[in-house]
């Protein structure tokens, strides 16, 4: 009996101390604030990136095949964290651009050619008639692709984009390596204040998780809200 | 109306089309015969360029398509084209399907390409499917649906690559006689099918296709009655 309620009051403690004392919960909250919005504009950056890299790759001009081509390649085969620290002190270090716009950039284009990946496979899966029946009736390659291939495409591609969201809200986990205040630091942040032993990572486990789980229940509705139109 | 020189095609080290001559009279109905694998369809894909000859010409109202290519959009207009496997465009309906082009191309306005879709639709045996999409369809309907939306162009010419071979037997006839009236209003046609009943009856002129080449060509009657080229001979005795 006296084991349960010694957890008991240590885990009020615990909660205590690492949340409501001195309004610690705000740190998270911040934190939760910061690494959304970075998973945002990094996603709509590496949409952007992403649907012109695929472009490239799939046209026959060969500067523009070979540059897509290295471009994944290179971001595929080195870390994010390495990518992210390049880009804020190589490649922004002269600008006085946000910590949190580079971040996203860095993100973004991290994340640009995985999306430019899901974009070239979901083109390649539309039928090859298609585009047959399309340049047969007179349609210019790039009408074809607009008006047909594209948004056939599309549905191919919305599910591993979301997928390519998620994946994001957690890589985001590592902008406090450029001094970024998103959740991960928020928790190290009140675990050098409270010396918790892991409480603050506790907490943002299971923020990050449930976070992932809301989304990936977005994604499911959004999924079977296209099925039905099929 | 289609003029081709000496057309040779290779897939890499395939050849596949071995030098064909022939020319296509305007009103004419060819019907292109022979086992497969022979290079029907290559054939027929050459003539509106969405296959490119290895070498040799093809020319359509005496204007060479490879010295064009960059007019190809303009001519492929003039060539319509039915595919075996339909390939409509799933994500519009049967209207989108058939008024696109049109809109796009020839810059008509909506209204005037939906009233011609509803005629084209009529003249196929279609209507009140204007709404559909492609998957509510039979394949009879589907294919009838993909000759309406070549038509909306028109071509000067249709090419048929196999149309009814991947319907069930009950919905060929539908198609056929839809190919057929096009015929009487004087279309100049390319059928590539194993439909010997339509060929003959239908076909102002027979190719046989064999391993690359017209190994034989006449008019139904003397190439199904009384053919003189033995790979012919052997094709038709199982065929017919
Ligand atoms: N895009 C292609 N790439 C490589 N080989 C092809 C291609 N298209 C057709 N072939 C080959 O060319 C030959 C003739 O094909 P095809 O013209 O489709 O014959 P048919 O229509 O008479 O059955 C076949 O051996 C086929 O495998
Ligand atoms: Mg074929």
């Amino acid at each position: 009996m006296t084991e349960i309620m010694n957890i008991i009051i240590e885990l009020s403690d615990e909660i205590y101390f690492n949340l409501i004392k001195e309004e610690r919960y705000m740190a998270f909250v911040k934190g939760l604030g910061l690494s959304l919005q970075l998973t945002l504009f990094a996603a709509v950056i590496g949409g952007i990136i992403g649907l012109f890299i695929a472009l490239a790759r799939l046209t026959h001009n060969k500067t523009l095949n070979y540059i897509a081509t290295k471009y994944i390649d290179i971001i595929r085969g080195t870390p994010v964290v390495v990518q992210l620290l390049i880009i804020y002190f190589a490649v922004f270090s002269s600008t006085s651009l946000p910590r949190t716009t580079v971040a996203s950039i860095a993100f973004g284009i991290n994340s640009g050619a995985y999306v430019a990946e899901l974009i070239r496979a979901g083109i390649q899966a539309v039928d090859k008639g298609q585009m047959e029946a399309a340049r047969s009736l007179g349609l210019s390659y790039s009408q074809a692709m607009y008006y047909i291939i594209i948004p056939q495409a599309i549905k191919n591609i919305l599910p591993g984009m979301g997928n390519e969201v998620i994946t994001l809200w957690k890589e985001t986990a590592i902008a406090g390596f450029i001094g970024l205040d998103d959740l991960m630091r928020a928790a190290d942040v009140v675990r050098g204040r409270t010396f918790s032993n892991y409480t603050p990572y506790l907490v943002i486990a299971i923020i990050y998780f449930y976070i992932t789980v809301l989304m990936t229940m977005m994604l499911g509705k959004l999924e079977r809200r296209m099925r039905k139109s099929d | 109306m289609i003029k081709v020189v000496d057309l040779y095609k290779s897939f890499g080290s395939l050849e596949v089309l071995k030098g064909i001559n022939n020319e296509i009279r305007k009103g004419e109905v060819v019907c292109v015969i022979g086992p497969s694998g022979s290079g029907k369809s290559t054939f027929l894909r050459c003539l509106n360029l969405l296959e490119e000859p290895t070498s040799g010409e093809v020319y359509i109202d005496g204007v060479s398509l490879t010295e064009h290519k960059k007019d190809i959009n303009k001519l492929r207009q003039k060539v319509g084209m039915v595919f075996q496997q339909f390939n409509l465009f799933p994500h519009m309906t049967v209207m989108e399907n058939i008024t696109l082009a049109p809109v796009k191309l020839k810059g008509m306005s909506k209204e005037q390409a939906m009233e011609k879709a509803v005629a084209l639709l009529r003249k196929v045996g279609l209507t009140d499917k204007d709404n559909e999409y492609p998957n509510k369809l039979s394949g009879g309907q589907k294919q009838r649906v993909a000759i309406a939306r070549a038509l909306a162009m028109d071509p000067e010419v249709m090419l048929f690559d196999e149309p009814t071979s991947a319907l069930d037997p009950e919905m060929v006839g539908e198609v056929l006689n839809v190919m057929k009236q096009l015929a009487n209003d004087g279309m100049t046609m390319v059928v590539v099918t194993h439909e010997m009943g339509f060929a003959r009856e239908v076909g102002d002129r027979i190719l046989f296709m064999d391993e690359g080449i017209i190994a034989e060509e006449n008019t139904p009657e003397e190439l199904f009655s009384n053919p003189k080229n033995e790979r012919t001979q052997s094709f038709l005795s199982k065929v017919l």
